[in-house]
């Protein structure tokens, strides 16, 4: 079912492949591009159906609108852009036209994080997942390799109403083969484990499972959920992950005073509380580089994860021999 | 040819749709009249000449579609809606209070024949551009008429807009610029000028007409002429005046966005007249 596979793609690369396929088994799929869509892969679905790809040039407000518009006349409208403009640039759109009216829009949202890379950090989204939560009824999806991403996409045109799914520009490592099913608003249980659990997204997945292979080696036994739909929130997962495990580390390509670490500390806090860790951007923006370097300079590793997994345990321990928590 | 039977008609039409504004504000303590006045013959003339539109089938997908993009001036849109039978009279009274269906400002899905959400200004005429490229792939006709305010016209998205239609060749739309020359604080003029808006629409590509907002006749006959343009669309610019038929609303910024009282209602009442 998780087969580790060497094979290396970026999740971006789902994208305008699926959508082709999608239109080809009779899904009437549009898509509206606010001047990324080659990068966002958006442009190969151009190349099959121009009549139903709408580049608005860059103005991705109208983008958001002109989505709404076809939504309510019967089409399943994607919109894409990169994860620094939507819905940083068109946030009040997003709110008023998309989110208050429920209309079958699909955003799309590439570059997601700091692994953008070399461009720095007006194009590294570290913000995007906070503006899009904060949103009642929209469906975010934070994909884990491309095969994720894939099957993201398709449920997303499936599914009626507003939905975000945030892509990623490196090529990482390919989690999943094609008979993973993705379950939307369920975390997927990568890997069980009783000792601790590490809750990750998107390009942290491999990584989260990079460092329970090697806390296995020190007799450390981590449970590693992909939590790829970040709202609404898969509560009974992360309920029982603090129950059965007793200790939480989050890992997100996200600032984490806004992002899954915060939602999840509001679960697990009024919920079950147990120590908690979290990987992730600090309260600060990074800069340009290649975007390994990067993920390594801000501590976006899976020996970050390790190191705090083994805090977390020691004020497990710390707590169970003081006697106050179990 | 519009008949005067025609304009005595909607004459009449426009004087209820006014009444019911002046009461439903009132009764609801708060809302905007000033645009809601403003805007009452573009409405008359859209639903009760223009329009292909059936109260009873509202999700119809060949009617044409209004879309309030001002959304504040939602109550001259539930009167003409009730005028033209997509919901009752007397739930106007509801407006505004809790459990109505009839919003502060226009929500989709709630009252039949409400198009679109609205209330943060500049983001209708977008929707108006969506679904006609979706009409156009799916060899619909239908047309797409879209109110704006003038003050509106300051958002950046509307210019984005504006840039857009007359690159697809929208030839199905038409924007209609409600010019009451009053914005929420002050003046439009005063405040951040959008003339020569005629020349600007015509520079980015439109057909524009210029007309007495309040008078039938001239909007029949521009909407008329909107039907007859190909390969643009058609923005009408109508001069209104803001609070119009109420003589201490009239051009006065103060009644942009507040309720008349019960005495203010009398009068107002009077001065639009039965």
């Amino acid at each position: 079912m998780t087969a580790v596979s060497p094979a290396l793609a970026a999740t971006r690369e789902a994208f305008g492949p699926t959508l082709i396929r999608l239109a080809k088994e009779g899904l009437p799929i549009v898509v509206v591009d606010a001047d990324l869509g080659a990068s966002t892969t958006a442009r190969k679905f151009r190349d099959e159906y121009p009549d139903r790809f709408f580049s608005v040039g860059i103005a991705e407000q109208n983008m958001i609108g002109i989505s709404c518009g076809l939504a309510a006349a019967g089409k399943v409208a994607f919109c894409s852009t990169f994860g620094v403009f939507l819905p940083g640039r068109c946030f009040d759109q997003i709110r008023v036209s998309v989110a208050q009216t429920g209309l079958n829009v699909k955003m799309v949202a590439s570059h997601g994080g700091i692994s953008v890379g070399e461009d720095g950090i007006s194009a590294q989204s570290i913000e995007d997942l906070a503006i899009i939560c904060s949103l009642p009824g929209v469906w975010v999806i934070v994909p884990a390799d491309v095969e994720e991403a894939r099957q993201a996409i398709e449920t997303a045109a499936r599914t009626p109403g507003p939905f975000y799914i945030r892509t990623g520009r490196p090529k990482i490592p390919v989690i999943y083969d094609d008979t993973y099913r993705f379950q939307l608003g369920k975390a997927h249980l990568l890997r069980p484990g009783s000792d601790v659990t590490v809750i990750a997204l998107g390009i942290m997945v491999h990584r989260a499972l990079d460092a329970a292979t090697a806390l296995e080696q020190e007799g450390i036994d981590c449970r590693v959920l992909n939590m790829a739909t970040l709202r609404p929130l898969d509560e009974e997962a992360i309920v029982a992950a603090a129950r059965e495990t007793g200790a939480i580390v989050t890992a997100e390509e996200h600032l984490i005073h806004s992002g899954m670490a915060a939602m999840v500390s509001q679960v697990v806090g009024s919920k079950c509380p147990v120590p908690m860790g979290a990987v992730g951007m600090r309260d600060q923006y990074a800069e340009s580089g290649r975007w390994e370097e990067l993920l390594e300079k801000y501590h976006l590793t899976a020996e970050e994860i390790v190191r705090q997994v083994k805090e977390v345990m020691a004020r497990k321990q710390g707590a169970r021999s003081d006697g106050r928590s179990g | 040819m519009v008949t005067t039977d025609t304009i005595d008609e909607l004459t009449a039409t426009a004087k209820r749709i006014r009444r019911s504004i002046i009461t439903m504000l009132t009764e609801a303590g708060g809302g905007h009249p000033g645009g809601s006045l403003s805007a009452v013959e573009i409405l008359c003339a859209l639903y009760f000449d223009v329009l292909q539109h059936d109260p009873k089938r509202p999700d119809w997908p060949d009617r044409d579609r209004f879309i309030l993009s001002k959304g504040h001036a939602v109550p001259v849109l539930y009167a003409t809606l009730a005028e033209a039978g997509y919901l009752p009279v007397e739930e106007l009274m509801t407006l505004r209070k809790l459990g109505s269906r009839l919003q502060g400002h226009s929500k989709i899905n709630t009252v039949p024949g409400i198009e679109m959400s609205a209330g943060s200004l500049g983001q209708g005429l977008s929707y108006g551009i969506g679904q006609l490229l979706a009409g156009r792939l799916d060899g619909r006709d239908f047309r797409v008429y879209c109110l704006l305010g003038d003050g509106e016209c300051q958002e950046g998205q509307t210019w984005e807009s504006f840039m857009c239609a007359p690159f697809h060749q929208l030839d199905r739309l038409v924007a209609i610029i409600d010019r009451n020359g009053v914005q929420n604080d002050w003046f439009v003029n005063e405040t951040m000028e959008i003339d020569p808006l005629d020349a600007k629409l015509a520079a980015f590509g439109w057909h524009v007409i210029s007309v007495d907002g309040h008078d039938l006749r001239q909007l029949l006959d521009a909407l008329e002429e909107a039907k007859g343009v190909t390969g643009r669309p058609t923005a009408i610019i109508a001069k209104t005046v803001k609070g119009k038929g109420v003589s201490f609303m009239e051009n006065n910024p103060a009644w942009h966005g507040k309720a008349p009282s019960a005495e203010q209602m009398e009068q107002a009442l009077a001065e639009i007249g039965e």
